[in-house]
C-alpha cells in the first residue's frame, strides 16, 4: 500500500550547506494498517508526509502509494493522487468562513460530487467522528478536538484508502486528543490503512500498534506493539 | 470524470467566481474604473470613426467629374461614352443629360436668378449635354479623368471639358486625413489604456490570491484541479469586463441624451451628432458585444497570466 525505498530529501542548494531532512528511508506499510510514526521535532516526520502527499519531491529513492509510483508522476495528475490520500494536519487546516457542513462538502465539491450525494453523504460521516448536530457551526465556535474531528470527516468523506494524520493531537488536551484517536481507530477498522504521525508517548503506548521511531533523518526502529519514550 | 461531475464542477467555479467577485468588491471598483474609460475610449472612436465614413461618404456622393459634350457630338457618340465610362471600375454611376435636358437642369438649378435663364433662353440654349461621372471613392476622381482624356473622348467635348469640383476634393481629402489621424490616435489611445487596465486587473488578481492563499493551500492539498482554483478567479475578471462594458455603453447613452436635449445640436464641427445617435441606436446591441467581448478578453487574459504567475503548482 504504501512504499518508501531508500528515500532521500536533502534541503539546501549547495554540497556544502546540504542537510538530509531524510537519508535512505525505507518503509513498508500494508493495506489496512495502523502504523505509528514518532520522533522528536526535527526528526523529518513532517517531512516525510510531504513526501508522501506530494507537496516535495524526494531529492532519491523511490515512493510508490497504492500503485501510483511517484516517479511517474506528473504536476498534473498530483490532485488526482491527492483525492485518493486523505489528509489531516495538525493546525485543522478548515475554512474560517465555512460552516462544520460546508468544511465537509468542500472536499467533495471540488471533484464535482453533485449536490444530492453530498446532502447524503456529509451527515453520515459527520456522524462517524460523532458531530451530529453540528453541521451548521462555525470553526471558531468549536473546541480544538472537534475542529480536529472536522479535518477528519473531510479527510475521510472521499473514502480515501489511506489516512495520512500529520501531529492531529498535537493542538489538543488530553481528553480531545483521546477522542480523535478513538475516531481514527474507527476508520481503521472500516478497513482504511492509517498512518499517524505524533510525540505524544501516552498516546502512542496505549495504542499498542506499529511504531516506527525516526531519529535523525533515519529510521531507528520499526516494531509491532512497541512502547515509546519521548 | 463524467460530463455530469465537469459540467457541476463548471457551475461551482463560475458560483465561486461571482461570490469572490462581490467579496472583493473593494478592490474591484479600481480595476472596473479603467476598464470602463478603456471601453468607453473604444466605443467613442468606433463611433466616431463611423461617423466620419458617413460624412466622407455623403460628401463624395455629391462629387462628379464633368464631361461637356460638343454640338457636333451625336448622341449614340455620347451614348457609347457613358457604356465605356460605365464599365470603368473607378467608376460608381454616369448619368447623361442632353442638350435639351442640361438647359432645363440649368433653369432649375438658376431659377432665382431670372436674368441667367433668360440670357441662356435668348441664346438659343448654349449649355452643352453633359456626362455626369459619379466616382467609387474619391482617390478615383484622378482615373476617371485620365479615361476622359483620352484622344478619341477629348475631341468629343468642349475645351473647359472633363472638369470637376477642386475645393470640394481637398475639403474631403483634409477630412479623410483628420479620419485617418483620429482613428491612429484612437488606436494608441485604445491600446494604451487597454494595457494600463490589464496590469491593474493582474495586480486586483495578485491581491485577491495573496488574501486567498489559505485557502488556496487547503484547496491544492485537498486535491483540487488547476483549473478549479484558477477557474473562479477568471470568471471574477470576465465579470470586471462584463459590468465595465454595461457602464461605459450606459455612459456613452446618456451622452447622446444629455447632447441631443441639451444642444439639440446637429452638428459638432466634423461631427455629425445626429448620425452618431443615430448609428448608437441601430449597432446598439453590435456595439455591446463588442464591448463585452473585449471587456470580457481584457480580464479573462490578464487574470491567466496572474494566475500563472501567481498560482505556482509546480512541487518542489
Amino acid at each position: 500500500m504504501i512504499l518508501l525505498d531508500r528515500v532521500t530529501k536533502t534541503y539546501g542548494k549547495t554540497k556544502d550547506d546540504a542537510t538530509p531532512s531524510l537519508d535512505r528511508i525505507s518503509i513498508h506499510v500494508e493495506p489496512k494498517e495502523f502504523v505509528i510514526v514518532v520522533g522528536q521535532s526535527g526528526a523529518g516526520k513532517t517531512t516525510l508526509l510531504k513526501l508522501l502527499t506530494r507537496e516535495e519531491r524526494p531529492t532519491s529513492g523511490k515512493i510508490i502509494i497504492g500503485g501510483i509510483d511517484y516517479d511517474k508522476l506528473k504536476d498534473k495528475d498530483i490532485p488526482l493522487l491527492r483525492r485518493k490520500i486523505g489528509v489531516v494536519f495538525q493546525d485543522f487546516k478548515l475554512l474560517p468562513n465555512k460552516n462544520v457542513f460546508e468544511n465537509v462538502a468542500f472536499a467533495l465539491e471540488i471533484v464535482g460530487v453533485s449536490n444530492r450525494e453530498i446532502k447524503h453523504t456529509v451527515p453520515k460521516v459527520l456522524d462517524i467522528v460523532n458531530l451530529k448536530g453540528k453541521e451548521k457551526r462555525m470553526p471558531r465556535e468549536l473546541s480544538g478536538g472537534e475542529r480536529q474531528r472536522v479535518a477528519i470527516a473531510r479527510a475521510i468523506v472521499r473514502q480515501p484508502r489511506i489516512l495520512i494524520a500529520d501531529e492531529p493531537t498535537g493542538n489538543l488536551d488530553p481528553k480531545h486528543a483521546w477522542d480523535v484517536i478513538k475516531v481514527l481507530e474507527k476508520i481503521n477498522r472500516y478497513g482504511t490503512t492509517v498512518l499517524l504521525t505524533t510525540h505524544n508517548e501516552e498516546i502512542v503506548n496505549k495504542l499498542k500498534r506499529r511504531v516506527i521511531t525516526i531519529h535523525g533523518g533515519k529510521v531507528a526502529s520499526d516494531r509491532a506493539n512497541a512502547k515509546y519514550k519521548a | 470524470m463524467s460530463m455530469q461531475r465537469k459540467m457541476t464542477t463548471l457551475g461551482r467555479i463560475f458560483h465561486t467566481g461571482t461570490i469572490n467577485f462581490m467579496r472583493n468588491i473593494s478592490l474591484a471598483v479600481a480595476a472596473m474604473a479603467v476598464m470602463v474609460v478603456t471601453l468607453t475610449i473604444l466605443l467613442f472612436s468606433l463611433i466616431t470613426n463611423a461617423t466620419f465614413e458617413n460624412t466622407i461618404a455623403q460628401i463624395t456622393d455629391k462629387i462628379s467629374v464633368s464631361a461637356y459634350l460638343l454640338d457636333t457630338t451625336t448622341d449614340d457618340q455620347a451614348k457609347n461614352l457613358v457604356k465605356e465610362l460605365e464599365k470603368n471600375p473607378a467608376v460608381s454611376h454616369v448619368t447623361y443629360l442632353d442638350k435639351a435636358h442640361a438647359l432645363q437642369s440649368y433653369i432649375k438649378q438658376n431659377k432665382d436668378n431670372q436674368s441667367l435663364v433668360t440670357a441662356a433662353a435668348e441664346a438659343g440654349n448654349p449649355i452643352p449635354a453633359t456626362i455626369q461621372v459619379y466616382p467609387r471613392d474619391l482617390n478615383e476622381v484622378g482615373n476617371i479623368k485620365t479615361a476622359l482624356t483620352t484622344p478619341g473622348n477629348v475631341k468629343l467635348q468642349t475645351p473647359g471639358s472633363p472638369s470637376y469640383n477642386g475645393d470640394r476634393k481637398q475639403a474631403i481629402d483634409s477630412i479623410t486625413h483628420a479620419t485617418n489621424v483620429l482613428r491612429r490616435i484612437g488606436i494608441v489611445t485604445v491600446i494604451v489604456f487597454a494595457i494600463i487596465c490589464a496590469l491593474i486587473i493582474f495586480n486586483t488578481i495578485q491581491m485577491a490570491i495573496f488574501n486567498r492563499r489559505d485557502e488556496i493551500t487547503i484547496m491544492r492539498l485537498l486535491g483540487a484541479s488547476t483549473n478549479y482554483i484558477r477557474g473562479p478567479f477568471i470568471v471574477e475578471s470576465a465579470i470586471y469586463g462584463l459590468l465595465s462594458a454595461v457602464f461605459s455603453i450606459l455612459i456613452i447613452n446618456s451622452a447622446f441624451l444629455a447632447s441631443s436635449n441639451a444642444l439639440q445640436a446637429s452638428s459638432l464641427g466634423l461631427l455629425d451628432i445626429n448620425y452618431a445617435s443615430q448609428y448608437f441606436n441601430t449597432h446598439f446591441w453590435q456595439l455591446l458585444t463588442v464591448q463585452i467581448a473585449i471587456g470580457i478578453l481584457i480580464g479573462t487574459v490578464s487574470s491567466v497570466i496572474a494566475t500563472r504567475r501567481y498560482l505556482k503548482f509546480k512541487t518542489k
